[in-house]
C-alpha cells in the first residue's frame, strides 16, 4: 500500500471551521430548543465573520489540498467573500422575520450557515465530485428552507417544487460528469483540462464530442443554478413562496456560488473548448436578458418581479462570460458583487412592507411611501434606479464593465441587446419609484422598520449610491481573480 | 467459460423480466417483490463481473433499505393505486413519439461513426492489480484516505438530510403521553406499589392515585 501523507488541512481552514463550529451550533440548538434560535443567528454571523477573516488571511497564491480536489486562490477568494458577505446580512435582515412569522426555530440559523458551507465547497472545487458534494450540500439545505414555514401553502409548494426540478438539475449534471469521466478518464479538473489539451480539442476526433455531451449536460445544469433561460422557470414560484428572509438568501449567496462554479467550470477544464461552449453562454445570455425584461413587465407581486429581474441580472452577467476574456470576466464579478449588494437592499425594503403586523407585497402597496416613509423610499429608489442601470448609481458600472468586454471582443450584438433589454427593464424599475413618489398614498407600513432592517438599509445603500467614489477594492480584486483564470 | 456465460444468460433475462414486471404487476406489494428480484439477480451479475463489494452492497442497501422501506409505504398508506393509473395511458402516444425520437438518434449517432464506443486507453488511473488486493479493501485503502474529503463532505449531506426531514415533519402534539426515561428510572417501588388489604368478597374498594 501507498504511504499516505496527510493533506495540507491549513488551505482549507475557513470551511473546516464552519464544518465544525455548525455541529457545535447544532448541539446548542438541540439542547437549548427554540429559545437559542436568536443567540444561534448572532452565532453564525460571528462563525461566518470570523471565516471572512480567515479567507481574507488566507494565502493568495494558487493552492491545492485534499489530493488535489480542494483549491483556493484569489477568484475563490473574491467568491467566497461574497458568499459570507450575503449569507451574514440575509441572516441579519432576516431576524425580525423569523422571530414575528412563526419561524422561530433553532435549525434555521444551521440550515444556513450548512447552505454557506456547502457554497463554500462548490467555489473551491477542483474536481467533478467535489464540485458535486458541495452542489449537494447546497441545494438540500436551501430545499429545506424554501419549505421551512411548513403551514404555509405556498413555502410547501416552493420547497417542493424546487425540490423536484433541483433533483433533475442534479441528474443532468451527474449524467454530464459521467461522460466527461468516461472520455477523459479523470474526474479532477486539472487532469480533465490537461486531456482535453492534448487532442480531445480537436472537435472532430469521437472523444472531443463525447466530451462535448458532458458539457452541454454539466453547462445545462448550472445554468439551471443560476437560474438562466431557459432553465428559470422554478424561479419566480420559488421566490414567491419561500418566506422572504429565504428568498433573500437566494437571490444573494447561491446564485454567486453556482455562478462561480460555471466560471470555473467552463473557463477551467473546458477552457480548450471555448468556442464550443461560448454559442450556449451566448444565447442563454440573451435569452435570460430579454425574459428578464419583458416578463417583468406584467408582474404585481414585488418578489416575483424581483425573481424575474434576477433572471436578467445573470443574463446581463454572462455577457461577460460570454467574451471569454480576463475582461470580461472581470465584468462578471464585478456586475455579481454588485448585484449582491443591491438585491439584498431591495430586500431590506420588501421585509419592511408590514401593514398592521402583516406582510403585504404587492407593488400598489407601496403607493404614496414617499409620504408615510420618506427613509425607505428614498432607500428603495437608489435600488430601483441602480438595477435600472442609470449612473452614477453601482449598478450602471456593472452593465459597463461587461458591456465594454462584449464590444472589445466585437460582440456588438450581444451589448447591442444588452442595452435594448436594460431600456424595457428600466420601465419597471422606474414604474416601482412612480408609484411610491406620484401615486396616492395608501395605508402606512409599520413603523419602526427595526434596528437590524435600517442599518442593512444603509449600509447597502450608502454601497450603492457612492460605489463611483471608492470601487478600487472591488476592482483589484475582481482583476487579480479573473486574471487567475487565465494563465 | 461456457458455465459462466449461462449463468450471465440466466441473471440477466430474469433480471430483464423481473424489471418488466415491477411495472407491469398490478398490485404494488408485487412490484416491490419483483424489485427485490430484480436487485439479487443483478447483484449475481456484479459477482460475476468480480465485483463482489457492489453485489454486497446492492443486497444490504437497496433489498435491505429501499425495498423493504418501499413495503412498508406500500403497505401502511393506503393509496389507490388503479386510481393513480387512470389517466396513465392518455400519455402513452406522446411518451412513444418522444421515445422514437430519442432512439432515432442515438441510432444515428452511433451509425454514423461519431461516437467511437471503443473509447480509447484513458481509464485504469493507479488500479491495483486484481488478485492481490480485494474490492474492499482497495475501497477501503483509498476512501478513508485520498477521498477522506468526499466522504466527510457526503456525511454533511446525510446530517442536513437528516436535519430537513425532523424541521419538516417533527410537531409537537397535544395529548400525546411521551416516553420521559428519566422519570421511569427515577420512580422505584415505594411510589409505584401500593399494597392494599382487600377483604374477598368485596370489589372496586382501592383507587390508584
Amino acid at each position: 500500500m501507498a504511504e499516505f501523507t496527510a493533506p495540507d488541512y491549513l488551505t482549507a481552514l475557513p470551511e473546516i471551521f464552519l464544518a465544525a463550529i455548525s455541529l457545535i451550533f447544532l448541539m446548542i440548538g438541540v439542547f437549548a430548543g427554540n429559545r437559542s434560535t436568536k443567540l444561534l443567528t448572532w452565532l453564525c454571523v460571528a462563525a461566518m465573520s470570523a471565516a471572512f477573516i480567515m479567507v481574507l488571511a488566507g494565502s493568495h497564491s494558487y493552492s491545492t489540498t485534499f489530493f488535489g480536489m480542494f483549491v483556493s486562490d484569489s477568484f475563490s477568494i473574491f467568491m467566497k467573500c461574497l458568499v459570507l458577505i450575503g449569507a451574514a446580512v440575509t441572516l441579519i435582515m432576516g431576524m425580525g422575520f423569523v422571530k414575528r412569522e412563526n419561524m422561530n426555530r433553532f435549525e434555521f440559523p444551521v440550515l444556513i450557515l450548512f447552505a454557506t458551507l456547502g457554497m463554500l465547497l462548490m467555489i473551491s472545487a477542483n474536481d467533478l465530485i467535489a464540485l458535486y458534494v458541495g452542489l449537494e450540500l447546497q441545494s438540500l439545505s436551501l430545499y429545506i428552507v424554501a419549505a421551512f414555514r411548513r403551514e404555509s401553502l405556498r413555502s410547501s409548494e416552493a420547497g417542493l417544487k424546487y425540490f423536484v426540478l433541483g433533483a433533475l438539475s442534479s441528474g443532468l449534471l451527474l449524467y454530464g460528469c459521467s461522460m466527461v469521466y468516461g472520455f477523459t478518464g479523470f474526474t479532477g479538473f486539472d487532469e480533465i483540462a490537461a486531456a482535453i489539451g492534448h487532442g480531445g480539442g480537436d472537435t472532430h476526433s469521437a472523444t472531443a464530442i463525447g466530451i462535448l455531451i458532458g458539457l452541454v449536460f454539466i453547462t445545462a445544469a448550472l445554468a439551471f443554478k443560476v437560474s438562466a433561460v431557459p432553465f428559470h422557470m422554478w424561479t419566480p414560484d420559488v421566490y414567491e413562496g419561500a418566506p422572504t428572509p429565504v428568498t433573500a438568501f437566494f437571490a444573494a449567496a447561491p446564485k454567486i456560488a453556482a455562478m462561480a462554479l460555471l466560471l470555473r467550470v467552463l473557463l477551467g477544464p473546458f477552457h480548450e473548448l471555448l468556442v464550443q461552449w461560448d454559442q450556449i453562454i451566448v444565447f442563454i445570455s440573451i435569452a435570460s436578458m430579454a425574459l428578464g425584461a419583458f416578463a417583468a413587465i406584467g408582474q404585481s407581486n414585488i418578489k416575483r418581479l424581483i425573481a424575474y429581474s434576477s433572471i436578467g441580472h445573470i443574463g446581463y452577467a454572462l455577457v461577460g462570460l460570454a467574451a471569454g476574456t480576463p475582461e470580461g470576466v472581470r465584468g462578471v464579478l464585478i456586475y455579481l458583487a454588485i448585484y449582491m449588494v443591491m438585491s439584498l437592499g431591495t430586500f431590506a425594503c420588501i421585509l419592511a412592507m408590514r401593514r398592521r403586523g402583516q406582510m403585504v407585497e404587492k407593488i400598489e402597496d407601496l403607493a404614496g411611501l414617499s409620504k408615510s416613509n420618506p427613509p425607505v423610499a428614498l432607500a428603495l429608489a437608489i435600488f430601483m434606479f441602480s438595477m435600472a442601470g442609470i449612473p452614477p448609481m453601482a449598478g450602471f458600472f456593472g452593465k459597463l464593465y461587461v458591456f465594454l468586454a462584449a464590444i472589445e471582443e466585437g460582440m456588438y450584438g450581444l451589448a447591442i441587446i444588452g442595452v435594448l433589454t436594460s431600456a424595457v427593464g428600466a420601465y419597471y424599475y422606474i414604474r416601482i419609484v412612480k408609484v411610491m413618489y406620484f401615486d396616492k398614498p395608501v395605508e402606512s407600513f409599520d413603523k419602526p422598520i427595526g434596528m437590524e432592517l435600517s442599518s442593512v438599509l444603509v449600509g447597502t445603500g450608502v454601497v450603492t449610491l457612492f460605489f463611483f467614489a471608492y470601487p478600487t477594492p472591488v476592482l483589484e480584486g475582481a482583476q487579480a481573480a479573473a486574471a487567475l483564470l487565465f494563465p | 467459460m461456457i458455465i459462466e456465460t449461462i449463468v450471465f444468460y440466466v441473471l440477466a433475462v430474469v433480471t430483464v423480466a423481473a424489471g418488466v414486471m415491477v411495472i407491469a404487476a398490478r398490485n404494488p406489494v408485487q412490484s416491490v417483490l419483483f424489485l427485490i428480484l430484480a436487485f439479487f439477480n443483478s447483484a449475481g451479475l456484479f459477482v460475476l463481473m468480480g465485483a463482489e463489494f457492489l453485489a454486497m452492497i446492492l443486497v444490504i442497501v437497496y433489498v435491505g433499505a429501499v425495498a423493504v422501506l418501499f413495503l412498508f409505504v406500500v403497505m401502511m398508506l393506503n393509496i389507490n393505486y388503479s386510481e393513480l393509473r387512470a389517466g396513465f395511458l392518455q400519455y402513452l402516444p406522446l411518451g412513444a413519439i418522444v421515445g422514437a425520437i430519442l432512439l432515432a438518434e442515438l441510432i444515428l449517432v452511433f451509425a454514423t461513426g461519431a461516437i467511437d464506443i471503443h473509447v480509447p486507453e484513458v481509464v485504469a488511473v493507479a488500479t491495483p492489480p486484481a488478485d492481490e488486493v480485494s474490492n474492499t479493501r482497495a475501497l477501503g485503502n483509498i476512501l478513508y484516505t485520498r477521498y477522506a474529503y468526499l466522504f466527510q463532505g457526503a456525511g454533511f449531506i446525510l446530517l442536513v438530510a437528516m436535519v430537513g426531514a425532523i424541521v419538516l415533519t417533527h410537531r409537537r402534539r397535544v395529548g400525546v403521553r411521551r416516553q420521559k426515561i428519566a422519570d421511569q428510572v427515577a420512580r422505584d417501588s415505594k411510589t409505584a406499589v401500593v399494597l392494599k388489604d382487600i377483604k374477598p368478597g368485596e370489589e372496586g374498594s382501592w383507587k390508584s392515585d
